[in-house]
């Protein structure tokens, strides 16, 4: 057993898969996908728009939307935020712009 | 028919759940909201259910304390997880909580309440330096997050910077978690406070627990460091660790082989909610905004309470005894009997005094600034660099908003809240209160369906 699973004795239920681009990544239910895919070793699943700069976690708390990902064609979503659910379909690339809705005044 | 509940509490963190709890027992009527789906906020922060840890405590002291509160509360409150805040409004006395409901199917929810507690926490303050946002650099806090919460390690060989005793539980508890950690370099000096006459206060002694736990791990602790470099192509390989002078200007560097950075400066209070009803703000010690309280957490606006770090940042054991004493004052308020409890607020003292030595022992120095290059990014939302910033100055602007809307630095999607401090910082500014209209991102549809008055009988409240 891996160690933060025997510092805090856990007994994880079952894995499941989710597909990142087609890999299969297991999920011990409750994860969310951005930590299930860097727990796995993914780093980084977009690109930014000017510069082609990869991105993956980075605040770990839903605050600096690096992580933004596309869930089952959903985009846009916070991984670290996201619970991961089985068979979902993470597809990595390139994140849209912001819609203009949440820009600080 | 829409419910009004006596409170409204944002946050179920420290604060949040012991201010709800405490309103709760006093006779109001409670409705608690948070956005993520487990109780704790980033403190308290456990191990999804799925991993059934039957010591989810060794990530954390006085968690069991914590899920007391927390247990007692949903017997007598109601309570909405995964339930983001976007915006609240204050109209003919009552308060509008704006949300939305899941955490991909979202659904518009709105709660209203007669008063409002915001105990909305904080996230990391991070500082710019070359190649802070390669893949493999982390807050110091998201690292934590990711540990406690989703039980994984953030990487195999671990670098812990940035300043202030938070530094110390990180870089424990990824070594106890299994991570060779390589080194802690604290920009400060280290235990910062040991001179200091609060030492007497206790919180010491934990500094001390991890410092041993860091000893035993040979984990090496180091006093005026910083890593003032990131480096990779697609992802972190190695770091620039440099010793500082007293202002943090590099004195001599060196190079470390790692996959993952965890870096932190401080916390930056979440001050969206507030802010968008005018409460008033005052300067933290560290010249950040926090929101001004009375004795009872009362801000400037009726009705309007907080507690925990958007009153200053302190930590969990202040955020709690803060929570408490607003959940008395919102109770008092409605005319509910509430006895003068001093021991609480001599306790309060006593822990915020702390809190302000705690600031004034791990200051921010502007040596930081020489660590950036022309092409390092101020802003990574927008990938604005250094000389762009540089630029817009040129061009006359002279303070941070005109920066802003030169350049674009705070323009993106964290709205800010990365990058505002130093943005601040390098046009020779306190950080202003940041104002968002809207605190989390909603669908344009959302947005919309809130300027049209609900059709009748359209169920609005929290029930619907």
């Amino acid at each position: 057993m891996s160690g933060p699973y025997r510092l805090v004795r856990a007994r994880p239920e079952p894995e499941f898969e989710i597909s990142v681009d087609g890999a299969p990544v297991a999920v011990v239910p409750g994860q969310s996908v951005g930590a299930a895919m860097h727990g796995a070793g993914i780093r980084s699943w977009r690109t930014t728009r000017f510069g082609g700069r990869p991105r993956g976690l980075y605040c770990g708390i839903g605050v600096c939307f690096d992580c933004l990902v596309t869930v089952n064609g959903v985009p846009s979503l916070r991984a670290c935020l996201t619970e991961a659910r089985p068979g979902d379909l993470v597809t990595t690339g390139e994140a849209p712009a912001p819609s203009g809705a949440g820009g600080e005044r | 028919m829409t419910r009004i509940h006596d409170l409204a509490v944002v946050g179920a963190g420290p604060a949040g759940v012991a201010g709800a709890l405490t309103a709760a027992l006093a006779g109001l009527d409670v409705v608690l909201v948070d956005g993520a789906g487990r109780p704790g906020g980033q403190y308290f922060r456990r191990p999804a259910e799925g991993f059934h840890a039957a010591r989810p405590g060794a990530l954390h002291h006085g968690l069991d304390r914590f899920t007391r509160q927390w247990e007692a509360l949903r017997e007598r409150a109601e309570v909405l997880l995964s339930t983001r805040v976007w915006a609240v409004e204050r109209a003919d006395g009552a308060i509008t909580v704006r949300c939305l409901e899941g955490d991909r199917e979202e659904r518009p929810r709105t709660v209203t309440a007669r008063g409002l507690l915001v105990a909305t926490g904080a996230h990391d303050r991070p500082l710019p330096f070359p190649g802070w946002d390669l893949p493999g650099v982390l807050t110091a806090g998201g690292a934590q997050a990711l540990l406690k919460g989703d039980l994984v390690v953030a990487g195999r060989r671990v670098v812990v910077a940035g300043t202030g005793p938070f530094l110390l539980p990180v870089a424990a508890g990824l070594a106890d978690a299994g991570a060779q950690v390589l080194g802690v370099h604290e920009a400060n000096r280290r235990f910062g406070l040991a001179r200091h006459p609060l030492l007497a206060a206790g919180r010491a002694a934990e500094a001390l627990g991890y410092a041993a736990r860091l000893a035993r791990h040979r984990v090496p602790y180091s006093g005026r460091e910083a890593v003032i470099a990131a480096h990779g192509e697609t992802a972190l390989t190695h770091v620039t660790v440099a010793s500082l002078d007293a202002a943090w200007r590099p004195l001599s560097t060196r190079t470390v082989e790692c996959d993952t950075l965890a870096c932190g400066y401080g916390f930056v209070p979440q001050l969206d909610l507030p802010l968008q009803l005018d409460c008033a703000t005052r300067r933290d010690p560290d010249g950040g905004p926090v929101v001004a309280v009375d004795a009872g957490m009362r801000t400037s606006v009726p009705g309007v309470y907080a507690a925990g770090e958007a009153t200053g940042v302190g930590g969990a054991a202040l955020a709690e005894v803060e929570g408490r004493i607003a959940g008395r004052a919102a109770a008092a308020d409605l005319g509910r009997p509430t006895p003068p409890d001093p021991a609480l607020s001599r306790r309060r003292d006593r822990l915020a005094a702390f809190a302000r030595a705690l600031q004034g022992a791990y200051p921010l120095r502007p040596g930081w600034q020489d660590w950036l290059r022309d092409d390092t990014l101020v802003c990574r939302c927008e990938e604005v660099p250094l000389s762009a910033v540089r630029e817009a100055q040129a061009m006359g602007a002279v303070d941070a908003r005109s920066v802003k809307l030169l350049a674009r630095p705070g323009m993106g999607w964290c709205q800010g809240r990365m990058c505002g401090y130093a943005v601040a910082c390098l046009v020779g500014e306190d950080p202003a209160p940041p104002r968002r209209p809207i605190a989390q991102p909603v669908r344009l549809g959302d947005l919309a369906a809130r300027a049209r008055p609900a059709p009748d009988g359209r169920k609005t409240s929290s029930e619907g």
